[in-house]
């Protein structure tokens, strides 16, 4: 009943007038950025980020879950109307929404997929719900070697759920865990990595310097080279009755909708999973247990009802890691958990004893963006459909200047503008050779968490790394991501045992 | 792009080799109570990044990752057009904030990049072009008080100071 008591307490913070605007802005913004190919959740919060220093923490906190969850709802509309996934969280969306779109049946896939997204959003508020305070209680007990044990665990995630080349993963973690050491040496103060003596690198490298350059600077030349002119655009006729008839057809999805909120919910709790594999898997599981899976990729609704819903509940669950231990669920929460270090909060259980109001407020939004989602998604589908001709020539040149001038306002710096720069120009030349890029941006945010809890356990065991083995919590964890880093590699062994290929999946 | 994976391989694994000597100016030991020295933890990972680069050649040796079997060019006429005149075309644009400042640049760049890149007409490129200053300068300069730098344009704000300030 506490919860309760808590969650209407939260209610009503999210529903004070600035944090009302906050999210309807945050929502239809989050809506067109997920909505244009090339543009994420992630995208959309790194480079906005700088922005919410004008509001109170509580409220740009909001204000970026918000952009977090209309994403999510967006990216389906790209999908469906161009075949291009408007963020990766999306791809699965394809499969089945385009085919319905080609159909002509545009409208009914549009409509299950905002259905489908306010139902795997609900379901995961209250998973969320329920599970965090107690979550929260527990981690209260976490030592500095069950911290690292956890991001020693979100790092197996990416190495071991990610999908991309093992080696490229891993020199993209290692990068990124370098970048957050240079400068001062927290435990001794001694200068480090300062290349060239460039007094610019004395004071580090902000991880929204990584994450500007990588998700603005450098997805954006990814787009522009990889779309390349031409996209078609199937149009979708929208009317009240035509809604309601659709939302109505769409409650024979239920199946793939539950499916994708449990499915979602628990993939997006994995640290760094987030809601990419959780929409992917649940595409494959709800064809997996479906009567006909032979009619999906042909337009079932099923298809767009289950990624639809996971990719929503997944990113509520990618929350729950984050607030309750620190360390984030996704490359999303990743970027929000950076933005609370700055703001001057220290993520980890002891928010919901220390900031109730802003851990509530933030919970109690959920529920109120995920109605605002619905709406503005129903009611304005054609507007996004219309934006969607935005030229790239024109919304190319204003994310870079949002890049740069956001970039600015985070450090202040001129230095970490040419730094973001480098990093934007390197990131696209590495991801053309397949190297994934979010796992650095998590590395430079849990970097500077991760090591001092790693040296102080070490000098609390005298020098020995059993310590992460030994203790009851840090173990298991310990164990499940060391299981995690070998699994891609006993998937090989099995391989060449059988004497087949790898199944082109 | 088979050549690029390996080149570009190459070159992460000095890059690796140069952080390992850069941190290895720092005690990279176990001191006894004080814990692991300041240059541990980035020296072993840049380790890390060593060996990744290494299991990447070997791959690369083996043929196993999809760039090093591709036959593609890794950057073709329309690749590196787009790096010239985009990538450039930012770079040239945070070069000009040093002298133009911020809002002098962002006007310069939207007109290349949209009417030169672009090819919008004339009234598209300068509504957009201005416009954007302008609302950046409110939101920044005013609401939030984060001073962009004006560079030599400097003189032509302080009017809009006395407005604002």
């Amino acid at each position: 009943m506490e919860i309760l008591g808590h969650l209407v307490d939260g209610v009503f913070i999210a529903l004070e007038p600035l944090n009302i605007m906050l999210m309807l802005i945050g929502v239809a913004l989050g809506l067109f950025i997920g909505a244009m190919p090339g543009l994420g959740s992630v995208n959309g919060v790194a480079i906005l980020l700088p922005a919410t220093f004008l509001v109170p923490p509580a409220s740009a906190m909001i204000f970026l879950a918000a952009i977090y969850y209309g994403a999510m709802y967006g990216g389906a509309i790209s999908s469906i109307t161009l075949g291009i996934p408007g963020a990766s969280t999306a791809v699965a969306t394809t499969f089945d929404g385009r085919p319905l779109a080609l159909k002509g049946r545009a409208d009914l896939a549009l409509v299950t997929a905002a259905v489908a997204s306010f139902i795997g959003g609900s379901i995961a508020n209250i998973l969320f719900t329920a599970f965090a305070p107690p979550l929260a209680q527990v981690a209260l007990d976490f030592g500095d070697p069950e911290i690292f044990a956890l991001m020693l665990l979100a790092f197996a995630t990416f190495v071991g759920l990610g999908g991309d080349d093992i080696p490229k993963t891993l020199f993209s973690i290692f990068f990124g865990l370098v970048m957050a050491a240079v400068g001062l040496d927290i435990m001794t103060g001694e200068p480090r990595l300062v290349f060239g003596d460039i007094t610019g690198f004395m004071h580090g490298i902000n991880f929204l310097v990584l994450a500007i350059g990588v998700y603005g600077i450098g997805e954006m030349l990814w787009t522009i080279d990889s779309t390349r002119g031409e996209m078609t655009m199937t149009g979708a006729v929208m009317t009240f009755r035509g809604i309601l008839k659709s939302i109505r057809e769409s409650i024979s999805s239920w199946k793939g909708m539950t499916i994708g909120s449990f499915l979602g919910f628990f993939v997006g709790i994995l640290p760094a999973a987030g809601a990419t594999p959780g929409s992917l898997m649940a595409y494959g599981i709800t064809k997996m247990v479906n009567k006909h899976p032979e009619q999906f990729g042909k337009g079932h609704i099923d298809g767009v009802a289950a990624p639809e819903s996971a990719n929503n509940s997944a990113s509520t669950g990618a929350m729950l890691p984050m607030l309750t231990l620190g360390i984030p669920g996704s490359p999303t929460t990743a970027i929000l958990l950076g933005g609370m270090v700055i703001w001057g909060l220290q993520p980890g259980p002891l928010l919901f004893t220390n900031q109730t109001e802003f851990v509530w407020g933030l919970i109690g939004s959920f529920y109120i963006s995920n109605f605002f989602a619905l709406a503005v998604n129903l009611a304005f589908i054609p507007l996004f459909i219309w934006m969607l001709r935005m030229p790239f020539t024109v919304l190319a040149p204003m994310i870079f200047v949002l890049s740069v001038v956001g970039g600015f306002a985070a450090t202040q710096d001129m230095h970490d503008i040419w730094l973001m720069l480098i990093f934007g120009l390197g990131a696209y030349l590495l991801r053309k050779l397949d190297y994934p890029v979010a796992p650095a941006v998590l590395a430079i945010v849990l970097g500077p968490i991760a090591e001092p809890k790693l040296r102080q356990s070490l000098l609390f065991s005298s020098g020995d790394p059993m310590i992460f083995l030994e203790r009851p919590i840090s173990g298991p964890i310990t164990v499940i991501a060391i299981i995690l880093i070998l699994l891609p590699l006993f998937g090989l062994i099995r391989r060449k045992l059988r004497g087949t290929k790898p199944a082109a999946s | 792009m088979r050549r690029a994976e390996i080149i570009t391989a190459g070159l992460m694994a000095l890059l690796s080799i140069y952080l390992m000597f850069k941190s290895a100016e720092l005690n990279i030991g176990y001191i006894k109570g004080e814990g692991p020295g300041g240059g541990f933890w980035p020296f072993w990972l840049s380790a890390g990044m060593l060996i990744s680069c290494i299991w990447i050649a070997i791959n690369w040796y083996l043929k196993k990752s999809p760039p090093s079997q591709s036959e593609e060019k890794y950057l073709d006429s329309y690749g590196l057009r787009m790096l010239l005149l985009v990538g450039g075309g930012v770079t040239v644009f945070i070069a000009l904030t040093h002298f133009l400042g911020f809002y002098g640049a962002i006007l310069l760049f939207l007109i290349y990049y949209i009417r030169f890149l672009g090819r919008h007409s004339w009234p598209v490129t300068l509504s957009i072009s201005v416009i954007t200053p302008v609302v950046t300068f409110l939101f920044f300069d005013i609401a939030m008080r984060i001073v962009l730098p004006k560079g030599y344009l400097e003189p032509l704000f302080i009017p809009l100071y006395d407005i604002f300030f």
